[in-house]
């Protein structure tokens, strides 16, 4: 639910980057976290284990530039991706205006990505969420990997709406903008009014 | 526009500002936020040098999530109200409604039992003026999110492009 404050002519929309455990959803903050300029971010929190894991979330505040005379504010979330804190991915997932569901390519992280990507779709409707309609892209993260699977084969097993796809390198960079800048993109077009929820 | 969005207006801000003003007050307290369940700030009143505030109500809004969520395991109706207690500074953060929650921040100059006093006499009204806020959100006269909407139809890469600038 995008909230927009009339009164500070101001829209903000939440942004939760969601994925199996390890492939590079924090990473991902990490890197628009160090590449934005001070003005335009907040402090980013991190919930973590001892282990650098994801514990409850990490959240990553923006403010971009103005559109259409609002301030643009984003609120980007990561979920634990490890399979017991399934409670916490709920919790974070509530109120959700775009999700990027990040694909580990490691071969042996397959039946990771299709189980996560099973999580996904069951917590959103029990969110009461539509996963067929919430702004959504598909990031196939670690394309530098050696054991990545082909692109193609991924692209078959997980990309389930024609949504937008990129292929990512998240510890330099790679694709995490173009990534962002297409959740921001849907979760913006969305609120043209009679858009059901 | 879903039925979750919610929209605040100038009206409703400036009286949830009015009312966190005078809790603050009334409680004696040093900071006084109202958050959605979402964790989006909304109103506060008092300084807070040095602190994040989208931080804090990110924090808020998971700690009551998580001990809601808590309360239902065990058997709990929901989450009323939740207090930290600090060596100087004490946090209380109680629900308004179902979709706010209400933070106030105080030390030695106010204690807990005033604090819980104020909270229960402000949260009827605010409340009422979250309850409005939902009303207005929801209601299908809305000719200025009508605009606004059909203008962020039509917004295109150039548009996205820009708000990003050179900003990340
Ligand atoms: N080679 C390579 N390593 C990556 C890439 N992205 C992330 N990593 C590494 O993968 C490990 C896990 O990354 P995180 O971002 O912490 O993973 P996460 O998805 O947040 O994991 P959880 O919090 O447990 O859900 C770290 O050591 C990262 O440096 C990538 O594109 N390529
Ligand atoms: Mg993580």
């Amino acid at each position: 639910m995008p909230f927009i404050n009339y009164a500070a002519r101001e829209i903000t929309c939440k942004l939760v980057y969601y994925g199996p455990g390890l492939c590079g959803k924090t990473t991902n903050l990490q890197w628009i976290y160090e590449n934005t300029q001070k003005e335009a971010k907040g402090k980013m929190v991190t919930l973590a284990t001892e282990a650098e894991r994801t514990l409850f979330f990490d959240l990553l505040p923006l403010s971009l530039g103005t559109i259409r005379g609002f301030a643009a504010r984003f609120q980007l979330y990561t979920v634990p991706g490890q399979i017991f804190y399934d409670a916490s991915r709920k919790l974070i997932l509530k109120g959700a205006d775009g999700v990027a569901f990040v694909a580990d390519s490691q071969a042996a992280r397959h039946e990771a990505n299709l189980e996560s990507l099973r999580n996904l779709q069951q917590n959103l409707a029990e969110n009461s969420i539509d996963f067929q309609t919430i702004p959504y892209v598909l990031q196939l993260n670690k394309r530098d990997l050696p054991t990545a699977m082909p692109a193609e084969e991924m692209i078959a097993a997980l990309r389930t709406r024609n949504e937008a796809v990129f292929e990512a390198v998240a510890v330099n960079g790679t694709g995490v903008v173009e990534t962002l800048k297409s959740m921001v993109k849907q979760s913006l077009a969305r609120l043209r009014s009679g858009t059901p929820a | 526009m879903s039925a979750t969005d919610l929209i605040l207006h100038e009206e409703e801000f400036r009286k949830v500002v009015g009312l966190g003003e005078r809790l603050r007050h009334d409680a004696n307290a040093r900071y006084v936020a109202l958050i959605d369940r979402n964790g989006q700030p909304i109103a506060s009143s008092g300084e807070l040098p040095d602190v994040d505030k989208t931080a804090l109500a990110s924090l808020v809004a998971g700690n009551v999530a998580a001990t809601e969520t808590l309360a239902k395991m065990v058997g709990e109706q929901s989450f009323s109200s939740l207090y930290h207690e600090g060596e100087k500074d004490h946090l209380h953060m109680s629900a308004v409604g179902p979709i706010g929650i209400l933070v106030v921040l105080f030390d030695e100059r106010s204690s807990l039992g005033l604090v819980r006093l104020r909270v229960r006499q402000m949260t009827p009204d605010l409340e009422d003026v979250f309850n409005e806020m939902v009303e207005r959100s929801r209601s299908a006269e809305n000719p200025e999110l009508e605009e606004f909407g059909a203008a962020m139809a039509e917004i295109t890469d150039e548009d996205i492009d820009s708000l990003f600038g050179d900003r990340i």
